[in-house]
């Protein structure tokens, strides 16, 4: 069958919602774009443990600290889920771990700003897991079979991760007024950094025409976007906690929030490597492979001795 | 002479600084590892040791009737009034060394909680039949890393090797009991810390055995934490751990 004969049935199942799994026949530029996606978004999951495991040495009580180890581990298994997902499209692990550490890949620009007090635990529960359910509930519906299934057994944990986070900001919004600065101030740093989670507007962005048509996302930038704002907003004031923006109001017409602008100059900054903390997150991922590789090569080489062993 | 309350609160104190002490390094790995899945199991074992301080350090405070909660145990008293063993406060150098101080604690650890699970303190006997599960997974994961690094590479022998001999001196003290664990052992609420040294040497054999690592010879034996008396390291563990609790008296997280 001539390519193009394929790429008319792949779009029509496609446009059928049946999903692509492994090994079926798919266009190269589909498979690439989700071997960026996914890995990107596995990168994601693992960096994204830096920020918090900052804080797990520090955590306030021992509750707390079980609750964040948790979640850090649960982060790890996302970061697991993801690869695994990405491998059944012809990369292997160590290729996409390579990209990241090379620089080559990249990973959500969240993850570069700094965690600076206590109430930045609850802040990243709440606002950035919660921004990353409404992207990652999107694509659970994804054409791709794999990527989809890795994202509902992730999407429950994630929920968990954002009701704990708005849990610490709860507790502290009720306490010492030190407390109470303290959650105010993590909202006043992490809310526009994640408003940016959802990428640039549609209709600035380069890959969503086409990421729309073979159905890898669902729904634009700005709808999931005005989405977590409409929700998290209340969530915001029923703690007492004042969202940095002197824009937001309730528009009775449209039935959403009107909010104001984003600084999109400091998104690209971020993302180019200038962002607070990108040199630090890659730092430590270099760090844990390179002292890594010893322990790596020891279970390769006693893995062989025993399958020697047995075969003999 | 101690009461035989006072006793069980030193005992569950000891016990719950031990896993707490321990679980409190473990996490220091924790999107630091060598491999992801290793994040994961440490992480996991560090979750377990974590669980269990917190049902030592509520039954402690209990005991205790000062009305101070698992908290207050693990926040709020100084390095001289902790009573871990020192193995467990050593930071964690390489990840041969996080592992043969895991595997060398573990190896004790699974003994005595066994022994205590038909021990004659209900609370305690609760605690260990739990902890019994998890530390058998601890002590599997240790030791199947120590026969991987033995056996795997020269690199690995060595650091491994290099990690055991560090670490020996600070075995003796696992063994040396205070006059709570004495007065504990004799009613038979827990075993006699010496009588767990055979089985503990027995695992130290075959694992070590198995790894083609040398067992070190015993030489001077460091001890002094069961009476609060530690390394310079675990001072700045507490500081980093309670700095919160420490700067904000009173508050609730
Ligand atoms: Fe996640
Ligand atoms: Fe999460």
């Amino acid at each position: 069958m001539p390519d193009s004969q394929h790429e008319k049935r792949f779009q029509e199942r496609i446009d059928a919602e049946q999903k692509v799994e492994p090994r079926d026949w798919m266009p190269d530029d589909y498979r690439k774009m989700l071997v960026r996606q996914i890995s990107q978004h596995a990168h994601s999951e693992v960096v994204g443990m830096l920020p918090e495991g900052n804080w797990i040495t520090r955590a306030p009580s021992l509750h707390r600290k079980t609750i964040l180890l948790a979640k850090v581990q649960d982060e790890a298994g996302h970061g697991l889920y993801l690869y695994s997902a990405a491998e059944t499209l012809g990369i292997s692990r160590e290729e996409m771990i390579d990209q990241l550490l090379e620089g080559r890949a990249k990973y959500s620009s969240i993850f570069n700003y700094p965690t600076l007090t206590w109430a930045d635990m609850g802040a990243i529960g709440w606002l950035v897991d919660g921004a990353a359910i409404i992207n990652q509930v999107m694509l659970t519906r994804t054409s791709y079979g794999p990527y989809s299934r890795a994202m509902v057994r992730i999407c429950k944990e994630e929920s968990f991760h954002q009701r704990q986070g708005y849990q610490i900001l709860m507790t502290l919004s009720k306490g010492t007024p030190e407390q109470k600065a303290m959650a105010q101030d993590a909202l006043d740093r992490w809310w526009w950094p994640a408003l940016m989670m959802f990428g640039p507007s549609d209709k600035d962005s380069v890959h969503s025409v086409q990421s729309m048509k073979w159905k890898i996302k669902r729904q634009g930038n700005d709808e999931l976007r005005q989405t977590f704002i409409d929700r998290t907003v209340p969530q915001a004031e029923f703690i007492g906690l004042k969202v940095p923006d002197p824009d937001l109001k309730w528009n009775e017409k449209t039935q959403h929030y009107d909010f104001g602008k984003i600084d999109w100059e400091e998104f690209r900054n971020v993302i180019k490597g200038n962002g607070p903390c990108n040199r630090e997150r890659l730092a430590a991922r270099r760090k844990a492979h390179e002292d890594g590789a010893w322990v790596r090569a020891a279970a390769l080489a006693h893995a062989e001795k025993q399958a020697k062993k047995k075969a003999a | 002479m101690m009461t035989r309350e006072e006793a069980l609160y030193r005992f569950a104190l000891r016990m719950g600084d031990n896993a707490l002490v321990l679980s409190h390094r473990l996490s220091q790995w924790c999107g630091h590892g060598p491999v992801l899945e290793e994040d994961m199991a440490q992480t996991n074992i560090a979750l377990d040791l974590i669980g269990q301080a917190r049902n030592y350090l509520t039954y402690a405070g209990e005991l205790e009737g000062k009305g101070r909660d698992e908290d207050d145990l693990a926040y709020l008293r100084t390095d001289r009034e902790y009573t871990n063993v020192q193995l467990v406060e050593l930071p964690n150098g390489d990840y041969a060394f996080t592992i043969a101080r895991s595997f060398l604690f573990d190896a004790f650890h699974l003994p005595l909680l066994k022994a205590m699970a038909s021990g004659k303190d209900e609370r305690l006997k609760a605690i260990a039949e739990k902890a019994v599960k998890e530390v058998t997974y601890h002590l599997r994961h240790s030791s199947e890393w120590l026969v991987r690094f033995g056996d795997g590479t020269d690199e690995s022998h060595r650091r491994a090797q290099a990690a055991l001999d560090e670490l020996w001196r600070f075995t003796g003290e696992l063994f040396e009991a205070d006059e709570a664990e004495q007065a504990l052992a004799k009613d038979g609420t827990i075993p006699a810390l010496a009588d767990l040294r055979k089985e503990w040497n027995a695992t130290v054999d075959r694992v070590l055995g198995e790894a083609t690592l040398k067992r070190p010879d015993d030489g001077h034996m460091a001890h002094g934490g069961k009476r609060g008396v530690h390394t310079e390291h675990l001072g700045h563990m507490l500081a980093e751990m309670q700095v919160l609790q420490r700067a904000h008296p009173g508050a609730e997280w």
